[in-house]
């Protein structure tokens, strides 16, 4: 069991201001059910003062992911729109006593819940359309920005640290080296030189081994046979396109199609051949096929 | 598994075996997968999250016919199923100590007679060179005393054990809505119940749980330290609004009925109040099309 502090063990054992507030008009979602942690933060701001009025949570997470968000909502409360937009993710780890390194990612979930939920306020698209590339990491949905600001606010240096505070990262391991990248273009912007340096538990790939493609063409359909039943019990299915070397066009079928897991439920299939496959396999839509080959 | 990793790293090609969502082997993709290229098979008795029991016997003999070296990781299983080694064709078997009542830190590796090893510690000439350092005399003799004690009991475990787990099962599911019971209900230990519920996180479960002094244990990723919920559940296609609150009660000959309903009057109230703070949860049920509903991402 984590090593929590009295606020935090405070703020999970008698939550604030937990529940949905009544003619909210501010929410912001955000989360990754994937690893666990999910929040809706709801707000009741008036409009011509700017003052945040009410604040409720409804947290899926542990302990100090509640803890975060019930601390969030007291530290907003009364407070100017202006004000609480000041409030970086530190603010509430300080505000909870500390939390243990491998939990800063909740307090980061509450600053971006507050955000997203301020951007819904004001009218603004809080977009979560992640364009080929600003996504990073594909496990758990986050994508560059979130982990530039991050690491930014937070002076982040190392990619174990960008995992505890995003989670970025800490699923399949296939995006080390775009968060990599980040941390570099971020270190040298106060002319510091990011040094790779290898993960405590290294967390290791498969190694790859010579293969042909017919062999790669049968194994990933062999992996798509074995998820097929999976997407019919919920009333959706899978068509393979085509296959390009470690690219795989697909299109989802009946309830998958238009589904809003969609995204998500690609990001799995992509995360299990390239488990079971042992080399990065790419699954895309099969609408974006021309535009690959263009 | 992570033993396997390291040797996937060294260059050692590992086939993993799946399961379906009850967490049953596919004997037909083993037998598929088995021939002389294989060097050992690996197979758990019994899943330590949920209990469910695989068929190590009928694999070790298919693993022979082929002459393929069979290994067991026999840890959740000893003491609760009988074992009956020599009617078998299981080359190496694995126990740990302190699941049945040993000190913590003893266990045994059984080889059959000619099984060729290489010892893991090398220096010393103790065990007759297949282990190195000194004999830990007061576990080992603890461990051969919680054997033959486990022995004695195993009529106890599949009666009185496994009525306070059914017990315990029972009384949850029908107070808490939205729970069910993981893996294969039919065929597994006495001893354990894993019992997932819908929209809320393991650890607070533990944490409140903690506080009116039951322990258990979570399948959830936030109890571990990893991200991601236990490997056992995602095998299973288990959806992650339940595998992240999946709870395994351990029961024992040293628990009694009296514990047994007063874990049965402490869970409904716990997943309730979690469940009131959920997203996922309103009133006294699930949102409608929850998965959908909520779909939570990161800008």
């Amino acid at each position: 069991m984590w090593d929590y502090s009295e606020q935090v063990k405070e703020h999970f054992f008698n939550p604030k201001n937990a529940g949905a507030v009544p003619d909210a008009n501010a929410v912001g979602e955000v989360g990754s059910i994937t690893c666990g942690d999910a929040l809706r933060l709801t707000l009741k701001i008036d409009p011509d003062t700017q003052t945040i009025l009410e604040a409720g949570f409804q947290t899926f997470g542990c302990g100090s992911a509640i803890a975060s968000s019930s601390a969030l909502t007291e530290m907003v409360k009364g407070k100017h729109v202006e004000e609480v937009l000041k409030i970086t993710n530190q603010d509430i780890a300080e505000f909870l006593g500390g939390l243990p390194p491998e939990k800063m990612h909740c307090s980061v979930m509450g600053r971006e819940a507050l955000h997203a939920a301020i951007a819904n306020f004001r009218g603004e698209v809080w977009v979560d359309d992640h364009e080929e590339g600003s996504l990073i990491c594909k496990c758990f949905g986050i994508d560059a920005a979130m982990i530039e600001r991050t690491v930014r606010e937070n002076g982040l240096k190392t990619l174990e640290e960008v995992t505890n505070y995003t989670k970025a990262g800490g699923g399949c391991s296939s995006c080390h080296e775009g968060i990599e990248e980040i941390l570099a273009k971020v270190m040298a912007e106060h002319g510091e030189k990011f040094t790779h340096t290898e993960p405590a538990v290294p967390v290791t790939p498969a190694k790859p081994y010579a293969m042909t493609n017919l062999q790669r063409i049968k194994r990933i359909e062999m992996v798509i046979e074995s998820i097929r039943p999976q997407l019919q019990r919920d009333k959706g299915d899978i068509e393979v396109v085509d296959i390009d070397g470690k690219i795989v066009y697909v299109n989802l079928t009946g309830a998958c199609a238009g589904c809003m897991m969609e995204q998500a439920t690609l990001g799995g299939i992509q995360q299990k051949l390239t488990e079971e496959i042992g080399e990065p396999i790419r699954v895309l839509p099969a609408h974006l096929r021309e535009a690959m080959e263009a | 598994m992570n033993l396997c990793e390291y040797l996937q790293k060294e260059g050692y090609k590992i086939h993993k075996l799946h399961v379906d969502e009850k967490g049953r082997l596919d004997l037909d993709e083993y037998e598929e997968l088995l021939d002389d290229k294989v060097a050992i098979v690996s197979v758990m008795w019994a899943n330590n999250e949920t209990g469910t029991l695989f068929p190590v016997e009928k694999m070790a003999e298919m693993a022979h016919a082929k002459g393929v070296l069979f290994h067991t990781d026999a840890v959740q299983a000893v003491g609760k199923v009988p074992i009956d080694l020599k009617s078998t064709k299981i080359d190496m078997l694995s126990v740990s100590g302190h699941k049945l009542h040993a000190p913590k830190g003893v266990g045994v590796l059984y080889l059959r007679r000619g099984v060729k090893f290489r010892p893991l510690l090398r220096g010393g000439h103790q065990e007759r060179g297949r282990r190195a350092g000194t004999e830990n005399s007061a576990s080992i003799v603890g461990l051969g005393v919680a054997a033959e004690l486990a022995g004695a009991h195993l009529v106890v475990e599949n009666t009185e054990v496994k009525a306070m787990r059914d017990r315990l099962e029972q009384g949850i599911l029908a107070a808490v809505p939205n729970s069910f019971v993981t893996g294969d209900v039919e065929n597994r230990l006495p001893n354990t119940a894993n019992i997932a519920f819908e929209y809320v996180e393991g650890e607070g479960i533990l944490l409140l749980l903690n506080k009116m002094g039951i322990a258990a244990s979570s399948g959830s990723a936030c109890t571990s330290g990893s991200l991601e919920p236990s490997h056992v559940m995602k095998a299973m296609g288990i959806p992650y609004t339940a595998a992240h609150g999946t709870i395994r009660f351990s029961i024992s000959r040293y628990n009694t009925m009296a514990e047994i309903e007063q874990v049965i009057q402490a869970v409904p109230p716990i997943i309730a109040q979690l469940r009131k703070l959920s997203p996922y949860w309103s009133g006294n049920g699930p949102i409608e099309n929850p998965q959908k509903a909520f779909a939570p991402t990161y800008a």
